[in-house]
């Protein structure tokens, strides 16, 4: 497989002009809708304080929490499978899904089972896997990959959705009109909720205290893939548990009005246990999968760890001024944006995705919006020095791996230079005289120049100038 | 980030140039330098200063970062403010050295040095609480407040207010004036195709604006913008804020 | 298999996770949130019609009437509802069997058929709730055997009954004095609204899964 290349993504997809426009469109709208959801500033910020005290206390005592999680469950009734890899957590569903004589499932949107490719793998394994979130369902149509973890298939426009709709589907027609292509989905998949054998489903928030699932969403696909079927899978990461049931409405607050703006969203679904007894609809089976896959490695980082506060509402990529233009496409990893940029090196290493940490310009946008506070920007910044790092020795996966000899010797120039007052005066003035002269068409500089004129170096240097006028040096 | 509390006007203060100051726009920084002196300040400039360490530091080469900022820490040892003319250069100052020293034996002077420091606005609005008359032409210029002016230093008005302070000045608002302009330090020639895109996006947003000048508090910012505008040929100048309240504000002009 | 990997990611985590000081949680900025229930009902009624839910307000035994009257000119051939609930003996009561502008009432539960055959056909569905949540508009459900879940979700049109004493200021108010904690259903529920979608290019649309249609009768 080649390595994924963000630059190489990003410098195509911002020359298109159609999926600039898209994407402007949708995150202005976006941030436009969250802007009006926190008009007080005062309770944006004591909410936001109280989602990140939640998750931070959640990650505190994740081991604890986990088993009182389990037990609850268990006591309820939902079994509980516990995976390291996503290979695991795949095989594990599989064997649930043999278990029960399932050849068909329908799924809810979950970005754990992105994480595990799980459509790829049930389908190599004869099972029909249909995603059943309208915007999951087209890019599953297109053969694509989400490009928004909230607006799955916000790269494309009504138009381009109506083509693949009519391609794709048998005896639809093409139309652009927004109803009328929901409700062709509709009836496709109605049909699919009925029949399908098994419902698989991610997890916003899981309650150890209770044993509870909860699910977030507006279009009832996630209650139907959780009621309609015999058997439920729900994954989850393990980082998604919370202590307390009265943790969660502050946690479900910031999170749908961080995402879309809305109050709340249709429905919020909270499930406790299979079928009981007397009742007649639901699944007889609930099954929680726990998926580890470089979770509890992030953790045990005290300043990493803030990484998994994160309760994937979007919006930092929302206002990410780099998203923006690029799309999530161009990440080519399973969460783009800004929280992508310090999860997925971390969960994959540095070795692979040492690259998404330098795409940023560090402006802060993200950490502005965070409902759960994590500090990107110093994350960011901790990820290059990890993947730039001398020793590679770290708990990050991958540390060091980005090093390159040329650029650290530059830097060892660089710091030689700066850290003598008399050769970065001597220095100094050599660039005021030559500087100027260096040509604008050679590497570095010329990604600058392509668009930029050469900033031009002064004759005098401030200090130079401080001397000549008097101003004293101590 | 919380409220600043604010000491009252000092005596003397040291001037921390910043390297692209010192390099590109060393003009900036002595119109830094006089706005302060004219307050009644005793400024001082130490010869053996450089640089912040952030380029180093926002590389991920943080070892050295460190080995140039400590040669730094022992150039400000007065207990005296330190004013530094960006709004990016402070906040690496400010936020990152104490972090950057943890554990280290210069840790407390780290810490103390950065407790010290002062963007140039936030300075001359807070502590000197300047009152600026205007002597130039009318003029229309736009305002680009850098991401770490207006994020990290929470500074967003104290520009505005210094600028508005002079009558003849038209002060036209970008529409997106709190988007990043994609300058990102290595950033801009690291992935210099978005980094370019965002520079034409900020560049296409001042000429709407139609202002003559586009002033900033950091040169960084600036060099993109100016650079990306130049390119295209467009009429618009670049100045960094102390330049231009300088000259607005200086009886020989 | 999930033993071993349990015990591996337990090990991890115990001896990973760095000890911290134990976090506070300061539940104020929702705690306050009070309002008379006046204000109470209008926020609600305010949050529920801002996205596109019918709120109908009527007299405590009014509300069969209200929904009669509601759904007369509607030609709804049935209207599915679950006897057996304080909703079901109240429209067994007083439901106007005569009048043929009326859909005929079809209970949920038939002996011997599958509830997802009955409830994916049905036309319209009233249900109860637990009560309202006035911060964000939300009705509470807890479907239960006489009252199953696919009733709120599969027909197209869902009518809720809602007790205007029983609007909570938050749904953490709601959880904490009614003690959610000690005893959850299989599946609790919040409704606000229609099932509705924005993924086409962010344009709305209702009924994408669930009902297009909710209409709420909240009696006081």
């Amino acid at each position: 497989m080649s390595q994924a290349d963000f630059r190489g993504a990003a410098s195509v997809a911002v020359g298109d002009v159609q999926l600039r426009g898209n994407f402007r469109r949708a995150m202005d709208g976006l941030m436009e809708k969250r802007a009006a959801q926190f008009t007080d500033a005062d309770e944006e910020g004591r909410l936001r304080a109280l989602g990140e005290s939640i998750r931070s206390r959640s990650l505190a005592r994740l081991p604890e929490l986990l088993e009182k999680l389990e037990a609850s469950c268990k006591r309820n009734g939902i079994q509980v499978h516990w995976a390291e890899t996503t290979a695991d957590a795949n095989q594990t569903v599989m064997d649930i899904l043999k278990n029960r004589g399932a050849r068909t499932l329908v799924k809810g949107k979950s970005m754990v089972s992105e994480e595990m490719e799980l459509n790829h793998f049930l389908e190599a394994e004869g099972i029909e896997a249909l995603e059943s979130d309208l915007g999951e369902y087209i890019i599953q149509l297109a053969g694509e990959m989400p490009s928004h973890i909230v607006m799955p298939v916000i790269h494309r426009n009504t138009g381009q959705i109506a083509e693949l709709m009519e391609q794709k589907i048998e005896g639809a027609p093409y139309t652009e009109d927004a109803d009328e292509l929901c409700q062709i989905a509709r009836k496709v998949l109605r049909e699919k909720f009925y029949r399908a054998d098994a419902g698989v489903s991610g997890v916003n928030f899981a309650v150890a205290e209770t044993g509870t699932l909860c699910l977030v969403e507006n279009e009832g696909n996630g209650r139907m893939s959780t009621t309609a079927p015999r058997t439920h899978i729900a994954v989850m990461g393990i980082e998604k548990v919370v202590e307390h049931l009265q943790d969660v409405p502050p946690l479900l607050s910031l999170l749908t009005r961080s995402a879309t703006g809305q109050h709340i969203t249709t429905y919020f679904n909270m499930i406790s246990s299979p079928r009981r007894p007397g009742e007649v609809d639901g699944p007889e089976e609930v099954h929680l999968v726990l998926l580890d896959n470089g979770r509890s490695r992030i953790v045990s980082d005290p300043e990493l760890k803030a990484t998994l506060r994160c309760i994937r509402c979007g919006a930092c990529m929302n206002h990410c001024p780099v998203y923006t233009r690029v799309g999530g496409h161009a990440y080519q990893a399973v969460i783009p944006g800004p929280i992508g940029k310090i999860l997925t090196p971390q969960l994959q290493g540095l070795d692979e995705r040492g690259d998404l940490p330098f795409g940023s310009t560090l402006c802060n946008a993200c950490v502005e919006v965070c409902p759960v506070k994590i500090p990107i920007v110093e994350l960011l910044l901790r990820l290059r020095a990890e993947a730039n790092s001398p020793t590679g020795d770290s708990s990050v996966k991958g540390s060091g791996a980005k090093r390159d000899k040329t650029e650290a010797l530059l830097w060892s120039g660089w710091q030689r230079m700066h850290a003598s007052g008399k050769l970065y005066n001597s220095l100094s003035r050599v660039l005021a005289k030559t500087g100027n002269l260096a040509p604008g068409f050679m590497p570095p500089l010329s990604g600058w120049t392509a668009t930029r004129t050469k900033p031009r170096f002064a004759s005098q240097t401030l200090h130079q100038l401080a001397r000549k006028r008097g101003v004293p040096d101590e | 980030m919380p409220d600043r509390i604010y000491p009252s006007q000092p005596e003397s203060v040291y001037f921390y140039g910043t390297c692209l100051v010192d390099l590109f726009y060393p003009d900036a920084g002595m119109a830094g330098i006089e706005l302060l002196k004219r307050e009644g300040l005793q400024v001082i400039f130490p010869q053996d200063q450089s640089c912040c360490g952030q380029p180093a530091y926002n590389s991920g080469y943080r070892e050295e970062a460190r080995a140039v900022v400590r040669s730094q820490l022992a150039l400000f040892s007065k207990p005296i403010p330190i004013i530094v003319p960006s709004g990016s250069c402070a906040s690496m100052m400010r936020n990152r050295f104490p972090d950057l020293f943890e554990g280290d034996p210069d840790e407390s002077k780290a810490v103390a040095l950065s407790g010290r420091v002062f963007e140039l606005t936030e300075f001359l609005v807070h502590v000197l609480e300047v009152d600026l008359v205007d002597l130039g032409p009318p003029v229309n210029v736009t305002w680009h407040g850098s991401c770490s002016m207006q994020r990290e230093m929470g500074l967003r008005e104290e520009p505005r207010q210094l600028l508005q302070q002079l009558n003849q000045v038209q002060l036209t608002p970008l529409e997106r004036e709190r988007e990043c302009c994609g300058f990102g330090g290595t950033f801009s020639v690291k992935l210099p195709e978005i980094s370019s895109a965002m520079a034409k996006d900020k560049a296409d947003d001042v000429r709407r604006t139609g202002a003559q000048i586009l002033i900033s508090g950091d040169c960084g910012c600036m060099m993109n913008i100016k650079g990306t505008l130049e390119q295209d040929g467009a009429p618009v100048t670049a100045k960094h804020i102390a330049q231009f309240l300088w000259e607005r504000t200086h009886e020989s002009g | 298999m999930s033993e071993q990997h349990r015990s591996r990611i337990m090990e991890r985590l115990r001896t990973g996770v760095p000890p911290t000081a134990p976090v506070e949680s300061d539940f104020s900025v929702i705690s306050e949130k009070q309002w008379p229930l006046s204000e109470r009902l209008l926020r609600l009624r305010q949050r529920l019609e801002s996205v596109n839910g019918r709120v109908h307000e009527c007299g405590r035994d009014a509300w069969v009437a209200e929904l009669q009257k509601l759904l007369a000119g509607r030609k709804l051939k049935a209207l599915m509802y679950a006897p057996g609930t304080e909703v079901g003996d109240e429209l067994d009561e007083s439901w106007d069997r005569s009048d043929s502008a009326l859909p005929a009432l079809l209970p949920a539960l038939e002996p011997d058929t599958d509830i997802r055959e009955r409830v994916f056909q049905a036309e319209a569905a009233v249900t109860g709730t637990l009560g309202g949540i006035a911060d964000t508009g939300s009705l509470m459900l807890w479907p239960t055997a006489k009252e199953p879940r696919l009733m709120s979700l599969a027909p197209p049109l869902h009518i809720a009954l809602l007790d205007a004493d029983r609007i909570y200021n938050t749904f953490w108010e709601a959880i904490n004095q009614q003690r959610w904690a000690e005893d959850m259903p299989t599946n609790a529920l919040l409704i606000s609204g229609p099932s509705k979608t924005a993924d086409i290019e962010q344009q709305l649309s209702y009924g994408v899964h669930g009902p297009r249609e909710l209409i709420v009768l909240i009696r006081s």
